[in-house]
């Protein structure tokens, strides 16, 4: 029993800290939601050299979560779920290029080699169709017309190795959230001190870190329930998709409020990840589908 | 990274499994606050040692085991999950006993350790006063300096003393130096609460029981050999105390995972879809608490302390345990306001979020240990 990452998996993730630290990765998130993709396939290219595409199939869980952690807390654009989680466990081989998937709109359909759509639990080929705008601007959002059914591995899997990424993206965001709220309110004065030692201000932060403590162990146990164990696989996921939901929730809000108007506006950062969560909340199964699904297995509601 | 117990481990999991499921009273023993549920309790506590169960992580000569730390969680998760009684001896083993073992001298580890761990002593917490609650260091109750007899004269009162109703000893801080800074000039004295000079007044509780009480010191002498650590560095001796009560030692995750089990029994007996969302969330939270703990400790093996983790730890537990049975509450509908298991855990947990440091003190030290945020200025205190 060790529940912390080895020294192979903080080494990747300072590997990705670094990589993502040095690039801007903000400025490639808003060119992406003004439709030039090049820096964000640019940035997509450089982490697919660091392995991250073919974690789904040539690691563990464990690594997967570790990079969506990473990418959530750079606010990274492109469909890196669908792509480097979903497909790879639902074709059983690493996707060439980008991919995409319906579910049930397809993200960022428009930059995808390969569109797919999930019909009465069998993989079909897609075509994009009307183009739909996200709360989250750097994701667009596609219907998808239904083409032919392709061969494909345990779409189940698939399905949870999506939620658990999202969930440890929602992890990495609400983290980021969490540290740029802190640096600010120790800066922020007003009454002549600095906001950050108002106790109403200090109570409301250590809440979101409570919260994000301990959404992450839910993450990665989840990441270790041994392959076999579905329902209860299908369980943990479900917990920790809610739980970074909360949590991740919780932090854009504090984060917002802790920032006052600058916040509020679409040139201050902060609106990536606010944004971002909230389209993430609801992303691969919403609060209450997931909610429901650990209902349903612990008393068979 | 893995959660896999070792064989070794998974063997004592099931030797304490055994032991329990062959041992735990089928009825509820009464609470444990009243003479009667007190002394069913120490007879429970005195069943668990005569199988060396009662403190698994003490050595072998204190009636432990040497078992470590994954044992140790092993062993309260199994201790929950078969319906247990809760341990009347638990301010002296889980409190006072991690101070002994290492601020103790021998003579007093010797003295003091078997009685705890047998039921035989029972130990009361004897922290608060009047005017100094979660502001422990502001307290006023003084030790005078008797060099004639070896020792210290005690006065002044201490308050919400838990279990000192009915135990036999207590421990608790004193002013020894009034001369001295807030936080200086504190001693640690261990004193028995029918020494001459101490006046026990029971206060009862939310439930009606008095699971504290007042504790009056009237020229109370204590003997040089009952001071726990050196005169005056009581402050630091007790503060390794309350990291232990905040942290891991207090509120084994078990405690939380088997309560949220029988919420889920309950809501299997008596599904409501309008309280749903909030089982799910009281069994997420309750295994957030479970594997969170097997971080920590991974953490401590590694060589980690638990430090300011403890307050975030301690905000989540006690305020899980209210929703655990708010939850239930719920679901029982009418029901809730009778007595019951349900009702009792509701009261007990109420009392989670005010002691050992109430939550708001917690979420300062987050606030200012973990996140680095400023201290309030010291014209906004007092």
């Amino acid at each position: 029993m060790r529940f912390e990452l080895t020294t192979d998996q903080r080494d990747f993730a300072a590997s990705l800290e670094s990589l993502l630290s040095a690039a801007d990765t903000v400025a490639a998130a808003r060119a992406w939601a003004a439709g030039d993709h090049d820096p964000g396939l640019k940035l997509w290219q450089r982490l697919a050299e660091q392995g991250v595409t073919e974690l789904a199939t040539e690691a563990t869980p464990v690594e997967v979560v570790v990079a969506f952690e990473a990418l959530g807390r750079h606010a990274v654009p492109g469909p890196w779920v669908e792509s480097a989680a979903y497909l790879p466990v639902a074709l059983g081989r690493e996707v060439e290029g980008i991919g995409t998937v319906g579910a049930p709109r397809a993200l960022d359909a428009d930059v995808a080699d390969e569109l797919y759509a999930v019909v009465d639990g069998a993989l079909h080929t897609a075509t994009a169709g009307a183009a739909h705008v996200s709360v989250d601007r750097a994701r667009h959002l596609f219907d998808v017309t239904v083409g032919d059914p392709v061969e494909h591995g345990d779409l189940a899997a698939a399905y949870d190795l999506a939620a658990l990424a999202t969930a440890a993206q929602l992890l990495g965001a609400g983290e980021r959230v969490l540290a740029d709220a802190v640096t600010y309110v120790k800066q922020r004065r007003q009454f002549g001190r600095e906001i950050g030692s108002y106790q109403a201000i200090k109570h409301k932060l250590a809440d979101v870190r409570i919260a994000l403590d301990f959404a992450r162990p839910l993450v990665f146990g989840a990441a270790l329930v041994p392959t076999g164990s579905i329902t209860e696989r299908e369980r943990a996921v479900s917990a920790a998709k809610v739980a970074c939901a909360d949590a991740a929730y919780l932090a854009s809000r504090t984060g917002l409020q802790v920032h006052g108007a600058i916040g509020y506006t679409q040139e201050f950062d902060l609106s990536v990840w606010i944004t971002k969560i909230r389209a993430l909340v609801t992303a691969w199964g919403t609060p209450a589908e997931h909610r429901a699904r650990i209902l349903d297995s612990l008393v068979g509601a | 990274m893995d959660l896999d117990l070792s064989p070794s481990e998974l063997a004592f999991q099931a030797e304490a499994r055994a032991w329990l499921a062959e041992n735990v009273p089928a009825e509820p023993l009464p609470s444990l606050d009243t003479p009667e549920g007190f002394e069913l309790h120490r007879q429970w506590e005195a069943k668990l040692s005569a199988a060396r169960w009662p403190v698994v992580s003490w050595p072998e000569e204190y009636h432990g085991r040497g078992a470590s730390l994954v044992e140790w969680i092993i062993f309260e998760e199994e201790y929950y999950r078969a319906g247990a009684p809760l341990r009347v001896g638990q301010n002296g083993i889980f409190l006072l006993s991690p101070i002994l073992f290492e601020h103790g001298t021998k003579e007093q580890q010797d003295r003091f350790l078997p009685s705890m761990a047998t039921g035989e002593k029972v130990w009361a917490q004897c922290w608060s006063e009047p005017e100094a609650g979660s502001d422990l260091a502001s307290l006023k109750s003084t030790a005078r300096r008797d060099d004639e007899r070896g020792g210290w004269v005690l006065n002044g009162q201490k308050i919400w003393c838990s279990r000192a109703a009915l135990a036999h000893w207590g421990f608790g801080l004193f002013r020894s130096d009034p001369e001295a800074q807030k936080h200086a000039g504190l001693t640690y004295f261990l004193f028995p609460l029918d020494a001459e000079g101490v006046t026990v007044r029971p206060i009862a509780q939310l439930d009606g029981e008095a699971g504290f009480a007042e504790v009056f010191f009237d020229d109370v002498f204590v003997p040089d050999a009952d001071v726990l650590g050196a005169p005056g560095d009581g402050w630091r001796v007790a503060m390794s105390t309350a990291g232990n009560e905040r942290g891991l030692s207090l509120r084994s995750p078990g405690r939380f995972t088997a309560a949220a089990d029988r919420l889920l029994a309950l809501y299997a007996d008596r599904p409501d879809p309008r309280v749903a969302d909030r089982v799910v969330d009281a069994w997420i939270g309750a295994e957030a608490y479970r594997l969170y703990t097997w971080g920590t400790v991974s953490r401590l093996k590694d060589g980690g302390d638990i430090g300011a983790a403890g307050s975030v730890n301690k905000v989540w537990w006690s305020e899980l345990d209210v929703a655990l049975h708010e939850t239930a509450l719920d679901l029982l509908g009418a029901d809730a306001e009778l007595e019951s298991t349900w009702l009792d855990g509701y009261t007990f947990s109420l009392s989670g979020p005010i002691y050992a440091g109430t939550n708001e003190i917690q979420r300062n030290i987050v606030a200012e240990r973990i996140l680095g945020l400023p201290r309030e200025p010291k014209g906004a205190q007092k």
